[in-house]
């Protein structure tokens, strides 16, 4: 249960970044998982007064509100189109329609979180963070990064010309992922993303060029197991890490397979 | 604190703590349908529209219900009434625990879609968990109440 004493609709990013830097102090995406533990926090900081629910699309790119809800983002023409429905993919497996209206973009990327679907699409694509004082960076950088009192204002996502495809497995509908996996055709060559390792999203470019000749079902077998022998995976109680390693050979491919054409191959 | 709000068509106006959570406002009010199940954000039990949009109130502060429109399902009788006839009518549920949240969400996908198709009733109601039944009956409920709808605007009622 998550308890405080205080709720603050700031109306200004100042204002909540001067309110963010104490340490009591916690800013409020959709609160789902921050309220799953039992703390108690200071002041809850809502950023929900601030018109940062959008997700605004633009010649070259999309810029999407930090309290954009997974649901919107699910339902966006622009970026179902520009991801060939991986976006949507991604998203439409976690909880219910009901979650995803109050789950935000910010709180699901500013977590980090291992289970994480959404940190492992954005990895996939040419996509960035927006923080109040560090500026600009770009995802994979903000991955690695250790959470700070920062505030992630939005997400954008460069409209690079890439294909991308989304795949997870679940031990049940609406559970969190066993493994969840992005695999995506960039102009610098095939990556694939694997989140809920179990833990964070990583990268895994195709630097031996297994892919260069094109995809057929041999390449990419072959990338697939090139992408489990180089990420590390655990156990929990969703399943082992052997098990993990096995399901990343398996969504590479087929994530592979979709990219070259085949839609049903997964 | 402070707040003011459209709760099923009234105007409401109370004190709240800082962290109520919505679910336990709408239940000061007397909207007992809204009940807590799993305290993880899962089971959908707590399903209400806010803005006609169905979110859990779980996991939803009431403070950010200020300024809004909130709906239960005591402030939709009618609609409820008659597409829980057809749920009813096929013995779907055993305890009914789930039944609030799933009328629910069953109304605002009917809302959103309003000849959803059985993938889409799958995936739209995937939130909403009943430890009874395995949802057989409750497809065959939306299924038959969806020919009513549409027998019914094809008359013109």
């Amino acid at each position: 249960m998550l308890t405080f004493n205080q709720y603050r609709k700031v109306t200004s990013l100042e204002e909540a970044y001067e309110l963010n830097q104490k340490k009591a102090n916690k800013i409020i995406g959709g609160m789902l998982w921050m309220k799953m533990g039992a703390r108690n926090i200071g002041t809850a900081i809502d950023l929900s007064g601030l018109g940062l629910d959008k997700i605004e699309e633009k010649e070259d790119e999309f810029s999407i509100g930090c309290m954009t809800s997974l649901r919107d983002l699910e339902l966006h023409p622009g970026l179902d189109a520009y991801t060939g429905g991986a976006m949507r993919e991604s998203l439409r497996h976690i909880v219910g329609v009901q979650f995803r209206n109050v789950a935000t973009v910010g709180g699901s990327i500013f977590g980090r979180f291992g289970f994480s679907d959404v940190l492992t699409m954005f990895l996939a694509l040419d996509s960035y963070v927006e923080l109040y004082k560090g500026g600009i960076v770009s995802m994979d950088q903000f991955a690695a990064m250790e959470r700070d009192n920062d505030i992630l204002v939005r997400v954008i996502v460069k409209k690079t010309p890439l294909s991308v495809a989304y795949l997870s497995h679940r031990n049940t509908k609406t559970d969190f992922p066993v493994i969840a996996c992005a695999v995506a055709q960039t102009e610098q060559g095939v990556k694939a993303v694997i989140g809920a390792r179990p833990y964070k999203a990583c990268i895994v470019w195709d630097n031996d060029d297994i892919l260069k000749e094109g995809i057929s079902l041999e390449s990419a077998k072959a990338f697939g197991e090139y992408v489990a022998d180089h990420v590390k995976t655990g156990s929990n109680m969703r399943g082992s890490k052997e098990y993990r390693s096995h399901l990343i050979k398996v969504l590479v491919r087929r994530g592979c397979q979709v990219l070259g054409g085949e839609q049903n191959a997964n | 604190m402070q707040i003011k709000l459209e709760l099923n068509g009234k105007k409401v106006t109370a004190e709240i703590e800082a962290d109520m959570l919505l679910l336990d406002f709408v239940r000061t009010q007397g909207c007992y349908s809204v009940k807590r199940g799993c305290e993880t954000a899962n089971c959908g039990l707590c399903t209400v529209f806010l803005d006609d949009k169905p979110v859990l109130s779980c996991s939803t502060l009431a403070a950010r219900a200020d300024g809004r429109k909130v709906t239960t399902l005591e402030g939709l009788q009618e609609e409820a009434a008659e597409f829980g006839a057809f749920i009813a009518d096929q013995g779907a549920e055993q305890c009914g625990f789930c039944n609030p949240g799933f009328i629910m969400n069953a109304l605002a996908l009917f809302r959103e879609n309003p000849y959803p198709d059985e993938e889409e009733i799958k995936e739209y109601l995937a939130g909403n968990l009943c430890r009874c039944s395995g949802y057989e009956g409750q497809l065959r409920g939306i299924l038959a109440f969806l020919e009513y709808k549409k027998s019914k605007e094809q008359k013109g009622e």
